[in-house]
């Protein structure tokens, strides 16, 4: 459905996208994900003919996007990472608005208006100006935006964020409902998001192309190892010994204490790392329950995705322990990598 | 067509739902009145005064208050077009909303159009207050009829030729205070050029003199339509909405 090959764009200085190439077929959702500046936004602006490559070429459902603009338009919707809205008019007149300009036929205008408000949720801010509405709101009035003309194609830039935890669910929910019929591509860097929704994942980094695989496959490619978070009590041993138990256990190629966490109330903090796929997990809680201790808590940590991510775009890895974080964007070193721009202005 | 018909109610609705309309209009009709009272009671003096003096020939309402009024109404539009024309594409680019304008199925020159037209029809409706006050001369007097519909078919091609020029330099931005700035810097501009005419033996003043804007509403407001001048607003009207669709395009490489 989308076929992007050696796909570049250069500005003066730069290249925002280098030889990117990847196709999506009909009916998936895929992730695209990357750090900020990394091209994502750009990508998505040549394949919605919003401007031309400067080299290698994209199509959409077999149209060219530099050779025939308006077959492709006719076939995207598109939302923004703003939402284009116009804050004078009202949701309604919006949305028929916008509705006229994707080539609606009037007939069938006032039904399809009424479908997508309710589909997305903001049919009962119908009358209400656009000014006057919540950043949530907003952002599903620009959803409603994108997919009012039906579209083959849905390109989403970041269409959750902004949005509270119930929306984003629902968001979700809704994005996940259109696939099928409809081929989608999303960015985001709120990395759950994509293991969520999404069955294929795009990362890119730096302009370039670092993986292309379903979210299944590229977790198991890379998860090479198992980080286990260990807690123990009642250990008849001091800190070492417990440490040399458990890294006698089969499969444990390193066994870490937790600074700070160990003598209070005789509370055993470790960090055991497994060796190339092994699961340690229940012979470790074996191996303590048999020594006569206490085993207080055993969980894997390190958030598949996000390790995997960091790995891809070659940001230094985080402290085991702050692997919760559920987005990379912190974590990642602003670097050379320059912002990416949220206006449509000269860049 | 039908897309520039969306665009223009679009942008017509957004004048109207902002002070932008409503200032402009009000303003203008403030000011075209007291040019008119003005006039009128200058007309009325210096006739009771000529009567007196036994003067057979009746003062022209046309050469006195008619024609100074359209002269006034086109130098008050330099002012006022700029206010028209700079949100027209700078608050789309601020907005972001462009995005939406260029990846739909929709022509450059439909965008174009529809913003320019809805422009024109505000400036239109803003002559059209003008009208009240012609009207009140034909309740008292006998003027011409046909200088006055030149004069106004003069300002319409006055105004669609300085918009078009105003509506180009709004896509140069996304800061509309600089589009307005800048529109009324070449309207004043364009302006000022008239007053070259005074040397016009030399080459560069004629030069200058037939680039002005103003130098060719004369003609309309005597109530001539002069080909000439028709096409040179014709073509500044083509040039500037050329204009505007290089820097549309051109948008898309750069942004």
């Amino acid at each position: 459905m989308i076929k992007v090959e050696g796909l570049t764009k250069r500005y003066a200085n730069y290249s925002a996208v280098n030889g990117i190439s990847f196709q999506v077929e009909k009916g998936q959702i895929v992730g695209f994900l990357g750090p900020n500046g990394a091209g994502k936004t750009t990508t998505m602006r040549v394949l919605t003919c919003f401007m031309p490559p400067s080299g290698g070429s994209a199509s959409v459902a077999g149209y060219d996007v530099v050779e025939h603009p308006m077959e492709v338009k006719k076939r995207i919707g598109y939302l923004p990472e703003t939402p284009p809205l116009s804050p004078e008019m009202e949701v309604g007149e919006y949305l028929d608005f916008v509705g006229r300009l994707k080539g609606i036929p009037s007939a069938s205008l006032a039904a399809r208006v009424d479908e997508v408000a309710e589909r997305c949720a903001v049919g009962d801010v119908k009358k209400k100006m656009i000014a006057k509405l919540s950043k949530g709101y907003r952002q599903r009035v620009g959803l409603a935006q994108a997919i009012i003309h039906n579209p083959d194609v849905l390109i989403l830039d970041e269409p959750t964020s902004g949005l509270d935890p119930q929306q984003i669910i629902e968001t979700r929910d809704l994005i996940k409902s259109l696939a099928g019929d409809h081929t989608i591509i999303l960015s985001t860097h709120i990395l759950p998001e994509v293991e969520q929704i999404c069955e294929r994942v795009i990362i890119i980094a730096r302009g370039r192309l670092v993986a292309t695989d379903s979210v299944a496959n590229l977790t198991s490619r890379l998860r090479g190892s198992e980080t286990v978070s260990v807690e123990i009590t009642g250990a008849n041993t001091d800190a070492a010994g417990v440490q040399q138990k458990l890294a006698a256990v089969a499969g444990v190629s390193r066994v870490s204490l937790r600074d700070g966490r160990d003598g209070r109330d005789g509370l055993l903090s470790f960090v055991v790392e497994s060796q190339e796929g092994q699961h340690v997990r229940p012979q470790l809680a074996r191996a303590i329950v048999e020594s006569g201790w206490n085993l207080n808590e055993l969980h894997a940590v390190g958030l598949s995705l996000e390790e995997i991510f960091l790995e891809l775009t070659g940001a230094p890895k985080q402290d085991i322990n702050s692997a919760h974080a559920t987005t990379i964007s912190a974590a990642l070193p602003a670097e050379d990598a320059p912002s990416e721009n949220t206006g449509t202005g000269e860049k | 067509m039908s897309n520039t018909i969306t665009i223009w109610r679009k942008e017509l609705q957004s004048y109207f739902r902002s002070p932008i309309a409503y200032g402009v209009l009000a303003f203008f009709s403030l000011i075209t009145g007291y040019f008119f009272y003005v006039g009128v009671v200058y007309f009325v003096r210096a006739s009771v005064q000529s009567s007196m003096m036994g003067q057979s020939q009746p003062m022209s309402v046309n050469e006195s208050v008619v024609r100074p009024l359209l002269g006034n109404i086109s130098v008050i539009g330099l002012f006022l077009i700029p206010m028209i024309t700079m949100r027209l594409f700078a608050e789309e680019k601020r907005s972001g909303t462009i995005e939406l304008l260029i990846t739909s199925p929709v022509k450059d020159l439909a965008i174009i159009m529809g913003k320019w037209l809805a422009a024109l029809t505000l400036y239109a409706s803003m002559l059209g207050l003008s009208l009240f006050s012609m009207a009140t001369l034909f309740f008292y007097g006998k003027p011409d009829l046909r200088p006055i519909m030149t004069g106004y078919l003069g300002l319409l091609l006055l105004g669609g030729s300085l918009l078009a020029i105003g509506t180009f330099i709004s896509t140069c931005t996304k800061n509309q205070i600089v589009a307005g700035v800048a529109g009324f810097s070449v309207c004043l501009l364009l302006w000022v050029l008239d007053w070259m005419s005074s040397f016009q033996d030399s080459v560069a003043g004629k030069i200058l003199s037939y680039i002005s804007v103003l130098q060719h509403f004369d003609s309309f407001a005597k109530g001539v339509i002069d080909s000439r001048d028709v096409v040179y607003y014709l073509s500044a009207i083509f040039i500037g909405l050329f204009l505007t669709a290089r820097s549309l395009e051109s948008l898309r490489w750069r942004a």
